[in-house]
C-alpha cells in the first residue's frame, strides 16, 4: 500500500495550551479514517493543520511524498488535497448547478474565462451527474437558501469532491442533521468516495457512524493520539472508553456545538 | 457566437433608438446621450456590487475619462473621438492597476470609504490645477471621428450607442462567464472560493480594473457630449448618483444599468424644473423605498411578473 | 522656526476642530456598526441652528456674550437630539440587522433628505453669526496671534472627548454599551435592551454632530452644502484612527490636523491632498487604521 498523507511530530501550541502534541501519523491510499476525541481534543486543530488553515507550531506534513506544510487552500486543492466543513461553506443566493459550474471551472483552472459562459454543456453534464450521484437533484435549480441542512451537507461535500481530490478531510459531515437522515447521508456520501476511489480522513462525534463506515479510527484526548488502529481494537480499548467514548457511544452528538 | 434572446432584444432597442433620434427633439437626444454614457460607469458601480463591494468612488474614473477626454484635445492636439477615449481607458485602467492592489484587500464600508477618497484626492488635484481651469474646469476642443466633424449632437449620440451596445453586450457575456460567476461567489462565502482553488484577490482585481475601464469609457462620452469637463466629475456624490442608479436597476441583467439611468435622466429634468429644491429630498427617499421594498432593484419587477405570467 | 510654531497651533486648533466633527461619527459605528454618512448633514442643521438663533438674538438687541452661547449651546442640543431620535426610531429602525454596507447606503438616502429638508427650511441664502467669535478677541502668542474663539473651541473640544471616555469608561450606561460592542449577541441574551441604547447612542452622536456645527456656525458663513465636506473629512479622520474608536479619533485628529497645517503653510496646493494621502498611508500599514481592530473572520 502506498502512502497518501503522513504528519511528523505534528504540534500546535496557543500561548501555553497545547492544542496538538507530536502527532506522527500516516495514513495510506484508500483508507477511510475516523477521527474521535471529546470537544478540544485536538482533532478539529488536527484537520486545520492539515488542511491549511492553521500553521503547526512545529513538525511536518507530507502528501503524496511533498511537503505541504505552509500551503494555501488554494496550493492544497491544486495538490488534491480537499475537505469539506461542519458549518456547510456555500454560495448561498446562487443556485446549486450555478455552485458547482463554478466549483468545476475552478477545478479545470478555467474560472478566470471572460467570454465563454461558465455553464458549458459538458459542465452542467458534469454538475447533473453529482447531484444524483449525491441525492440532491431534486434542488438542482434551487437556490442553497431553499435546501435543507442535509442537503446542504451533501452539496459541500459534493463541491469538495469535483475537484477531483486523492483525499477528502470531512469535518463532521453529520452535525446538525436529524438521526434518521444521518445513515442515509453517509451512505450516499461513502457510495461516492468508493466510486472515486478517495481516501477519507473523518471526524465524527456519533460512535454508530463511526463504526459502520471507517475502517480505522485514530482517538484523540488532551491533544494527542491515545489510540490508532482498526474500529474494534481503538474502540474496546479501556482508555478510549473512559476519555473519548464513555457511556455515550450510543448517544447523538447532534446538539453539539462545532469547533470550526 | 449567435446572439442569445436578450442580446439580440438589446441590439434591436440599440437600433430602434438610433433611429428615433432622427426625428426627436435635440434636448431628448442630448439627454439619452448622457444617460447611456452615465449607464456605463454605472455598469461598472454594478460589477463591483456583484462581488459584494460597493464604490463611492467610481466618479474618479469618470472623471479621468473626462478629462483625458479634455486635456487629449487641448494639450496634445488629439482629434479622433475614438482616440481621445482610448486615452481615458489607458489612464484608467493604469491607475486602477495601482490602486486595486490596495483596494482587493478591503471590504463593505472600507472598499466604499477608500475608494471615495482617491476620488476625492482627484477632485482635490484638479481644484488646484489653474491650468486646469480649477473649480470652472474647461472646455473640450472640437473632435473628430474617422475624419468627420460631427455638426450636431447626432454623432455623438450614435457613437454612444454604439460603445453602449458593445459595452453591453460584453457584459452580459461576462456576467455569465467563469469569472463573473466567480465574483458573485466570493461576494457569498470568500472561504468557499479559496478552497476551491480560487483566487479572491486576481479575481477581485481584474473586475476592479475592468469596472475602471468601462468607467473611463462614460466619462470621456460625457465629456464630448457635453463639451465640457469640470473636477466636479469626481466628487463623491456624483459618485453617489452612480451607486443610487445601480440600486435602483439592480444586478440582474446589464439592461437595467441602462434602464434606470435613462428614468433617472428623465425624472431629473422635470424635477429639477418643478421642484428646484427637492430633487435630492426625492432622490433619498426613493432610495429608502427601493432598499425596503425592492433590494433587487427595477430588474426582478421583471423577473416577478415574468414568474407570475407563466 | 515661526512656521513651525505656526503650523503646531492651527495644527492643533485644527484637530481639535476635526475630533468635535468625528467623535459623533466614531460613537455610532462603535456601538451600532453604522458609518452614519448623515453625519454631516446633523452638523450643517446645528449649524443653522445656532446661526439663526444667534442672529435673532443679536437682530433684537443682545450682546451678552454668555446669553449667546447658552443660546447657541440650547438650539445645537435641541436640534441634535430631536433629529437623532426621528431618524434612529423613523429610518433607521426599519432596517437593523442588514449588511454594514447596506446601512452605509441608508444613511446617504438620509444625507440627501436633510440637504434639501435644509435648503426648503433656511433656503439658499448665507446665514451668519461672527458676533460671538468676533467678541472673543484675539490672544497674542509671541509674534503670532490667536482667536480667543479658536482656543474656546480647542478647550471645548478636549472637554468633550474626555466627557466622552467619562461616559464610556466609568458610568454603567457605558459600560452597557462596551459590552454591546464587544459581543451583541451575548448583551443581548443577558438582558441588554439593544434597541434602547441604539436610540440612545445615535441621539448621542448626532447630538455631537450637531454641537460641533453649532460651535462652527461662528466661524463660517453657513450655506447649503457645509455638511457634506464636512462628512468627508470626518470619515478621512475616524479611519485614520480607527472606525469606532474615541482615542482613534482623537489620534486620527491630530495626525490630519498637523498633516493640514504643514500642508497650508508649506505647500498649500496640496491641502485636501494631503489628508487622504495620510488616510491611505496610514491604512496601508494598518487596515484597520491606528486603533481599529480586526474583525475575526467567521468561518
Amino acid at each position: 500500500m502506498t502512502e497518501i498523507l503522513r504528519t511528523e511530530s505534528l504540534s500546535r501550541y496557543f500561548g501555553a495550551v497545547t492544542a496538538a502534541e507530536d502527532i506522527s501519523v500516516t495514513i495510506t491510499q484508500g483508507e477511510i479514517v475516523g477521527v474521535i476525541g471529546a470537544n478540544g481534543a485536538g482533532k478539529t486543530t488536527f484537520i486545520n493543520m492539515i488542511t491549511g488553515y492553521l500553521p503547526p507550531s512545529k513538525g511536518s506534513i507530507y502528501f503524496n511524498g511533498r511537503p505541504i506544510k505552509g500551503l494555501g487552500p488554494r496550493k492544497l486543492m491544486r495538490e488534491g488535497l480537499a475537505r469539506s466543513f461542519q458549518i456547510p461553506q456555500l454560495f448561498l443566493e446562487l443556485s446549486v448547478i450555478d455552485n458547482l459550474a463554478i466549483a468545476l471551472a475552478a477545478a479545470q483552472n478555467q474560472h478566470m474565462q471572460m467570454l465563454q459562459p461558465v455553464r458549458t454543456p459538458e459542465r452542467l453534464a458534469a454538475a447533473d451527474e453529482i447531484v444524483s450521484q449525491m441525492d440532491i437533484a431534486r434542488y438542482r435549480d434551487e437556490m442553497v437558501t431553499a435546501m435543507p441542512q442535509g442537503a446542504r451537507k451533501l452539496l459541500d461535500i459534493a463541491i469538495a469532491m469535483l475537484g477531483e481530490p486523492k483525499m477528502l478531510l470531512l469535518d463532521e459531515p453529520t452535525s446538525g442533521v436529524s438521526m434518521e437522515e444521518k445513515h442515509a447521508l453517509m451512505d450516499t456520501v461513502m457510495e461516492a468516495v468508493k466510486r472515486r476511489g478517495l481516501t477519507v480522513l473523518f471526524v465524527e462525534h456519533d460512535m454508530e457512524i463511526i463504526q459502520k463506515y471507517v475502517t480505522r479510527v485514530m482517538a484523540f484526548a488532551n491533544g494527542v493520539v491515545i489510540k490508532d488502529g482498526p474500529v474494534e481494537e481503538v474502540m474496546n480499548d479501556e482508555q478510549v472508553q473512559a476519555l473519548v467514548t464513555g457511556k455515550r457511544s450510543r448517544k447523538s452528538s447532534a446538539t453539539e456545538k462545532g469547533d470550526v | 457566437m449567435p446572439l442569445q434572446k436578450s442580446e439580440t432584444l438589446m441590439v434591436a432597442a440599440a437600433v430602434a433608438i438610433g433611429l428615433a433620434g432622427l426625428m426627436s427633439p435635440s434636448w431628448l437626444i442630448f439627454l439619452t446621450t448622457l444617460a447611456v454614457a452615465k449607464a456605463l460607469v454605472v455598469l461598472g458601480v454594478v460589477m463591483l456590487m456583484r462581488s459584494g463591494l460597493v464604490s463611492f468612488g467610481q466618479g474618479l474614473f469618470f472623471c479621468i475619462g473626462g478629462y483625458a477626454v479634455g486635456m487629449g484635445g487641448r494639450f496634445w492636439g488629439i482629434q479622433d473621438a475614438l482616440v481621445l477615449i482610448l486615452t481615458g481607458v489607458v489612464a484608467s485602467t493604469a491607475i486602477a492597476m495601482i490602486l486595486g492592489l490596495l483596494l482587493t484587500r478591503y471590504r463593505e464600508i472600507f472598499f466604499a470609504m477608500l475608494t471615495m477618497a482617491f476620488s476625492m484626492i482627484l477632485f482635490g488635484v484638479l481644484v488646484k490645477s489653474h491650468n486646469l481651469g480649477s473649480t470652472d474646469g474647461f472646455s473640450v476642443m472640437e473632435w473628430s471621428l474617422f475624419g468627420w466633424i460631427p455638426q450636431s449632437g447626432m454623432g455623438v449620440f450614435w457613437l454612444t450607442l454604439a460603445i453602449g451596445l458593445l459595452i453591453a453586450l460584453f457584459l452580459n457575456r461576462f456576467f455569465q462567464s467563469s469569472i463573473g460567476l466567480a465574483c458573485e461567489a466570493i461576494r457569498e462565502n470568500e472561504v468557499r472560493v479559496e478552497y476551491m482553488g480560487i483566487s479572491r484577490r486576481q479575481v477581485l482585481y481584474i473586475n476592479y480594473v475592468l469596472a475602471a475601464a468601462i468607467g473611463a469609457m462614460g466619462g470621456s462620452l460625457t465629456a464630448l457630449a457635453a463639451g465640457h469637463v469640470d473636477p466636479e466629475m469626481a466628487y463623491w456624490t456624483i459618485s453617489g448618483e452612480f451607486v443610487f442608479i445601480a440600486l435602483l436597476g439592480g444586478t440582474g441583467h446589464v439592461a437595467a444599468a441602462f434602464i434606470a439611468s435613462m428614468i433617472f435622466a428623465l425624472v431629473r429634468t422635470y424635477a429639477v424644473e418643478f421642484l428646484p429644491n427637492s430633487w435630492q429630498m426625492i432622490l433619498g427617499i426613493v432610495l429608502l423605498l427601493i432598499i425596503l421594498f425592492l433590494p433587487k432593484g427595477i430588474w426582478s419587477l421583471f423577473r416577478r411578473s415574468r414568474r407570475a405570467t407563466t | 522656526m515661526l512656521t513651525v510654531w505656526a503650523i503646531l497651533i492651527d495644527g492643533f486648533i485644527y484637530a481639535s476642530w476635526l475630533f468635535l466633527v468625528a467623535a459623533g461619527l466614531t460613537v455610532i459605528y462603535g456601538v451600532m456598526r453604522i458609518l452614519n454618512m448623515a453625519h454631516g448633514s446633523l452638523y450643517a442643521l446645528g449649524a443653522y441652528a445656532a446661526a439663526s438663533a444667534i442672529g435673532w438674538y443679536y437682530a433684537g438687541g443682545g450682546s451678552q456674550l454668555w446669553l449667546a452661547f447658552a443660546i447657541l449651546a440650547g438650539c445645537a442640543l435641541a436640534i441634535g437630539a430631536l433629529s437623532g431620535l426621528l431618524i434612529e426610531r423613523g429610518i433607521l429602525r426599519l432596517m437593523y440587522g442588514r449588511d454594514e454596507i447596506l446601512m452605509l447606503i441608508v444613511t446617504f438616502a438620509i444625507l440627501l433628505i436633510l440637504e434639501d429638508a435644509m435648503k426648503l427650511l433656511w433656503g439658499t441664502t448665507p446665514y451668519y453669526a461672527w458676533q460671538p467669535y468676533a467678541a472673543m478677541g484675539r490672544v497674542d502668542i509671541d509674534v503670532l496671534t490667536v482667536s480667543g474663539y479658536d482656543i474656546m473651541v480647542l478647550c471645548l473640544s478636549i472637554a468633550i472627548g474626555l466627557g466622552l471616555w467619562f461616559w464610556l469608561e466609568r458610568t454603567n450606561l457605558g459600560k452597557i454599551l462596551r459590552s454591546i460592542i464587544h459581543d451583541r449577541e451575548v448583551s443581548e441574551a443577558m438582558g441588554v435592551n439593544v434597541r434602547r441604547m441604539f436610540t440612545i447612542t445615535f441621539m448621542v452622536g448626532a447630538t455631537l454632530g450637531a454641537v460641533a456645527g453649532g460651535i462652527t456656525a461662528p466661524i463660517i458663513s453657513v450655506v447649503p452644502g457645509i455638511g457634506i465636506e464636512v462628512i468627508v473629512l470626518a470619515f478621512a479622520v475616524v479611519v485614520t484612527g480607527g472606525l469606532g474608536s474615541i482615542t482613534g479619533a482623537a489620534a486620527g485628529a491630530i495626525i490630519v490636523g498637523l498633516a493640514r497645517a504643514t500642508s497650508i503653510h508649506t505647500m498649500p496646493q496640496f491641502e485636501l491632498f494631503i489628508i487622504y494621502a495620510v488616510m491611505a498611508a496610514v491604512l496601508i500599514f494598518r487596515p484597520n487604521g491606528l486603533f481599529g481592530q480586526a474583525t475575526a473572520r467567521k468561518i
